[in-house]
């Protein structure tokens, strides 16, 4: 019997360890390391940021469907990797640390065959001073319980406005080194519909922070859409919706520090500037969990597992090389560490090679580029293709069969505005390949016949149907493995 | 009249502003953008073409 452990329940996690069990067996062992007690659809945590969902509506209890799954469960973090065994053990193992109230604090070590490391990261709010909703200024949307708060705050706005007050907004990201644009570009239209559905547009000035160098980066270095007979730049697209919606933008720039009302931060010119807001949004810079690694003889490895951001290794071409010699085949594969084969890592969880925008820098030396997005559907599946190839190891294969590199896999995402069926719109986008392949598509980088976007009513009932669809396939309903990434 | 009513939309931008700048949106396309005959079309040509992405990206 061999046993495979994943540590985290996101969608990269959650879609490796639910597909694993299927696959293996109850011949097998499936165990799910995972600090929380709910799994969370996060792209719907927007709704939830301008109340129009609440946290019930885009999270579930997580001990219920793995019971029906045969999965072992354990609500717990994962603290450390010891992949050549200890002192006690030859085995592989990791150390974990309970969050499950009933046993909180106890330690345990977890013995592995396979391990998937599916941690997701760490919203890195200590990045930037004064960001975030715990020790700062600003709201987020990342999780269900901060969206929760913002929908608080911003229901406090809108009733300063009813009584004729006229605010600032400021939404984007809250460092020179965030990813998730996507997420934070749909937070801002849909605080630009409610307040025009309340009446209260007029008593709005929204802005855009962002370290994009050009809107419509959205850290995928950008993309072409074919339209009127030109294959025409996202920029256009995206500015074109800033100007029609009145939503003024600041870009290239790194937020340095938040104050109370006032964010501070630097642009990619080296000129410095303060932005006052009365209702913030700014998504954070990601970074590891923090694991750590140790040997045998309990040295510590880290370095060997992780890049210095605290994101796993695997079999991507780290060589450090300038944008212009960056290749597709940069990208991993098969996710799989190149130290110790039994190990992998999934979706935000893994190290990119390097970015996907072009790298960019103040004349202060300040990093300004937005980092490569790896939410959604390439971690989906990403976790889909590590679990196929773990289940062809333990029946016999010496190495992964299956992969799927960002730079051969495409992305769809619909960033949607409102939430009524027939008052809101979307703006539906796929990009194939999301790295672009200079090589294979010279010029422009991507295929345009399956890289195309519009906004409409219909891109807006395909947000709804993949908010049922995918809770139905994460609850294990029947069905579910039919449903795709 | 009718002109001006097709073209609110744009009606805050300022001349030599970036979002006078930039390509916006003819009152044809707003409105295109929520009729629901044609949304229910491009419905169907998105799935499809979403769908193609998706199965071009397993391997």
């Amino acid at each position: 019997m061999a046993r495979v452990v994943v540590m985290g329940a996101g969608v990269s996690g959650h879609t490796a360890s639910t597909f694993l069990k299927k696959w293996l067996g109850n011949e097998h062992e499936v165990i799910v390391v995972t600090p929380n007690s709910k799994w969370n659809w996060i792209p719907s945590n927007i709704w939830v940021g301008v109340g129009q969902m609440t946290k019930k509506d885009v999270t579930f209890d997580l001990a219920p469907v793995y019971e029906k799954a045969g999965i072992d469960y354990k609500q717990a973090k994962a603290v450390s990797i010891h992949p050549e065994g200890g002192e006690k053990t030859d085995k592989p193992y990791i150390t974990i640390e309970y969050t499950d109230p009933s046993k909180a604090g106890e330690t345990e070590e977890v013995t592995y065959d396979y391990l998937i490391n599916a941690t997701g990261p760490k919203l890195n709010f200590a990045a930037t001073e004064g960001l975030g909703p715990d020790n700062g200024y600003t709201v987020s949307v990342c999780t269900a319980d901060h969206a929760t708060h913002a929908a608080e705050e911003f229901n406090k706005l809108k009733d300063r406005m009813r009584k004729g007050e006229h605010v600032k907004i400021l939404i984007g990201t809250g460092h020179g080194m965030c990813t998730c644009q996507g997420a934070a570009f749909e937070y801002i239209f849909n605080i630009e519909h409610e307040l025009r559905q309340a009446g209260l547009r007029d008593k709005a000035t929204i802005t855009w922070i962002s370290n994009e160098s050009f809107l419509g980066d959205f850290g995928i270095g950008g993309l072409h859409i074919k339209r009127g007979g030109y294959a025409a730049s996202s920029k256009l697209f995206a500015e074109s919706l800033f100007a029609e919606r009145d939503v003024s933008w600041i870009i290239g720039a790194h937020v340095s520090k938040v104050e109370e009302g006032k964010v501070h931060y630097e642009l990619l010119d080296g000129e410095t500037g303060v932005e006052e807001f009365d209702f913030s949004m700014l998504i954070p810079p990601f970074a590891g969990v923090g694991l750590k690694a140790y040997a045998k003889d309990g040295s510590d490895i880290t370095d060997t597992l992780f890049a210095p951001n605290g994101l796993m290794k695997v079999d991507a071409d780290y060589t450090p090389k300038p944008y212009e010699e960056w290749k597709a085949s940069d990208w991993p594969r098969t996710y799989q560490n190149p130290t110790y084969k039994n190990i992998f890592a999934t979706g935000i969880a893994f190290a990119p090679p390097h970015l996907i925008s072009k790298p960019m820098k103040s004349p202060n030396g300040t990093p300004i580029n937005p980092t490569p997005p790896r939410t959604g559907m390439p971690s989906g599946i990403i976790g889909k293709t590590v679990a196929q190839s773990i289940v062809d190891m333990i029946n016999g294969a010496s190495e992964p069969t299956h992969h799927a590199s960002m730079a051969e896999m495409g992305a769809a995402c619909v960033a949607s505005t409102g939430k009524g069926l027939f008052n809101g719109t979307a703006a539906a986008l796929t990009v194939y390949p999301v790295v672009p392949d200079f090589e294979k598509y010279p010029g422009l980088g991507r295929d345009l016949d399956y890289t195309f976007g519009e906004i409409g009513l219909a891109g807006h009932w395909i947000k709804h149907i993949l908010h049922h669809m995918f809770i139905w396939k994460a609850k294990l309903k029947p069905g579910w493995a039919l449903i795709p990434e | 009249m009718a002109e001006a009513k097709h073209s609110e939309h744009v009606h805050h931008i300022k001349p030599y502003s970036p979002e006078f700048e930039t390509m916006v949106p003819t009152g044809i396309v707003k409105f295109l953008r929520t009729c629901v005959i044609w949304q229910f079309i491009r419905f169907i040509i998105i799935n499809i073409k979403m769908l193609i992405v998706v199965q071009k990206s397993h391997h």
